[in-house]
């Protein structure tokens, strides 16, 4: 890794921040709005991103003054929406290593071979990244509650962050969420919302509660704002190369805002002179055949129509039948010579064991997805073995344990004995 | 009469109304009966082809039009509520 030198894990950057967010704009028709906490063009309905001021980043972002920042997400912070350093609510996220995967890429030969491992967050998912964010933001607009509407990686995040910052917190989850992923939300003690019935459903539920509560959901109103905080994950990801780009990115699509972001990321990489070259890495999506929206339109004659989708997956973090940037993923993936491909419920375990058995890292069903397609596209003859490939692990595996069990427990390799010699003599091959 | 809910970001269009009821047999109908009384709506909500914006939602009742059989073309009565919600973020 490169480019690792700078402060502690949580000491935010010594450097003035930079004015720079001017405004929302619409991602459709490009009407312009003033920083609110809205996340919806009046004019078409379109989706809102924030707007920087580009001509100022040009003359103040570089190499090294991210490479003088702290060791985690916020060294990127002239590229984030967040122009105060004192509202920034940080547990140290990002700056996740970015793991040489050798034994993995030799069994599907693969010899460039990485995975982002953002399990390594404080909340164990790359949520915290954009929680993180958009926490900060809202405190630093006077939000005195926050809250989210979530498959359980982010309401965990949102929990987490919002206790860090002493700030009143409310999380809508399904209420047949995976039970680790309930108790690693309840231990922060926020407000906790059980809806009988899917994400797609509590996401609804929460778009209208907005009108008669003064919260910040982060996944909703300050939506442009928390979506920025991925970025990071893509930013590291080249800096940790030697700021260089992968040939390919694959990356698991639950509502595709992430996807859309990491594309941003690319351009913000090129167009600051961080990374050498205008070659954009080729952006491949993942998703569950139990729930492939994106994919679905993918492999149709019309990618530019998402239809929605009755989840029924074991990938619940990513399990959103209605995803919101499904359209721009498969814009964005056929543009950079990426695909989009789906894996079984059978194949998502595999990926979650195959990437434990070769890499030592334990990753959540969603994790399992990106793995599965990694190991389809690579058995399907992909790629010739030389490119840099890179693997975004979004999730660690405790969340999604239960899944992993099996009639004998959780291991095929697992045997029972009595405490002799004996006993372990008859019973274990050695 | 079924009755749209507009929300907030939205209701520029519908002079600060919440809710709108409107004469309609279908849902496609409802849309052109919200479009005549506020113009805008339907452009917003519909494209050329006639189909629904891929980043805009609309429910019938509890129940998403895309996940209708019979889609836009789904029968409205007089007690239906159709709430336009504009596409979130992931979770």
């Amino acid at each position: 890794m490169s480019g690792t030198s700078g402060g502690s894990r949580f000491a935010l950057s010594k450097l003035t921040p930079v004015p720079k967010v001017i405004g929302l704009r619409c991602r459709e028709c490009g009407a312009e709005y003033e920083l609110q906490a809205t996340h919806v063009c009046e004019m078409c309905f379109g989706p809102l991103d924030a707007v920087y001021d580009q001509a100022l980043l040009k003359k103040v972002v570089s190499r090294q003054r991210i490479e003088q920042g702290p060791k985690s997400m916020w060294r990127y912070r002239d590229l984030l929406p967040i122009e105060d350093s004192v509202n920034v609510v940080t547990l140290g996220e990002g700056f996740t290593p970015l793991v040489k995967a050798d034994r993995l890429g030799a069994e599907l030969g693969l010899r460039n071979l990485y995975v982002k491992n953002d399990t390594m967050n404080p909340t164990n998912s790359f949520k915290d990244r954009v929680v993180s964010v958009a926490i900060s933001w809202a405190r630093a607009h006077g939000f005195e509650t926050i809250a989210c509407a979530s498959t359980g990686n982010l309401a965990n995040a949102v929990a987490a962050y919002a206790a860090r910052a002493g700030l009143e917190c409310f999380v809508f989850i399904p209420v047949d969420l995976e039970p680790a992923k309930v108790a690693s939300i309840s231990v922060f003690d926020p407000n906790i919302v059980a809806v009988r019935g899917n994400y797609d459903e509590v996401n609804r539920l929460c778009s209208q509660l907005l009108e008669s509560t003064p919260w910040a959901f982060c996944n909703i109103n300050i939506r442009p704002f928390y979506a920025e905080g991925s970025k990071t994950l893509t930013f590291e990801t080249a800096e940790q190369l030697g700021w260089k780009l992968p040939d390919e990115i694959i990356i698991p699509i639950g509502s595709g805002c992430q996807f859309v972001r990491h594309r941003q990321a690319v351009r913000e990489l090129l167009e600051f002179g961080l990374v050498r070259g205008d070659r954009v890495p080729a952006f491949t999506g993942a998703q569950a055949l139990g729930c492939a929206p994106v994919y679905n339109a993918f492999v149709s004659d019309t990618p530019d129509r998402v239809l929605p989708v009755k989840p029924n997956t074991i990938a619940k973090s990513i399990a959103i039948g209605n995803p919101s940037d499904g359209v721009y993923v498969n814009r964005i993936a056929r543009e950079t010579g990426g695909v989009v491909e789906a894996v079984t419920e059978e194949e998502i375990v595999d990926g979650i064991r195959l990437l434990a058995r070769t890499e030592g890292i334990f990753t959540e069903t969603a994790g399992g997805v990106t793995i599965g397609v990694l190991a389809k596209l690579a058995r399907a003859g992909r790629w010739n073995g030389d490119e840099t490939v890179v693997a975004y692990v979004t999730g660690h595996g405790l969340k999604t344990a239960d899944v992993l069990a099996s009639a004998n427990g959780h291991s095929s390799r697992r045997v029972e004995i009595e405490p002799t010699m004996k006993s372990f003599r008859e019973k274990v091959t050695i | 009469m079924p009755q749209f809910r507009i929300p907030g970001p939205l209701r520029r269009l519908s002079e600060g109304h919440t809710t709108v009821d409107v004469e309609a047999t279908d849902v496609v109908g409802a849309i052109v009966a919200l479009d005549a009384a506020y113009p805008g709506f339907k452009d917003r909500l519909l494209d050329e082809n006639g189909d629904l914006r891929q980043f805009v939602n609309l429910y019938l009742n509890d129940e998403d039009v895309r996940l209708v059989g019979s889609g836009l073309g789904a029968k409205v009565g007089e007690k239906d509520e159709i709430s336009i919600v504009p596409a979130v973020a992931g979770g």
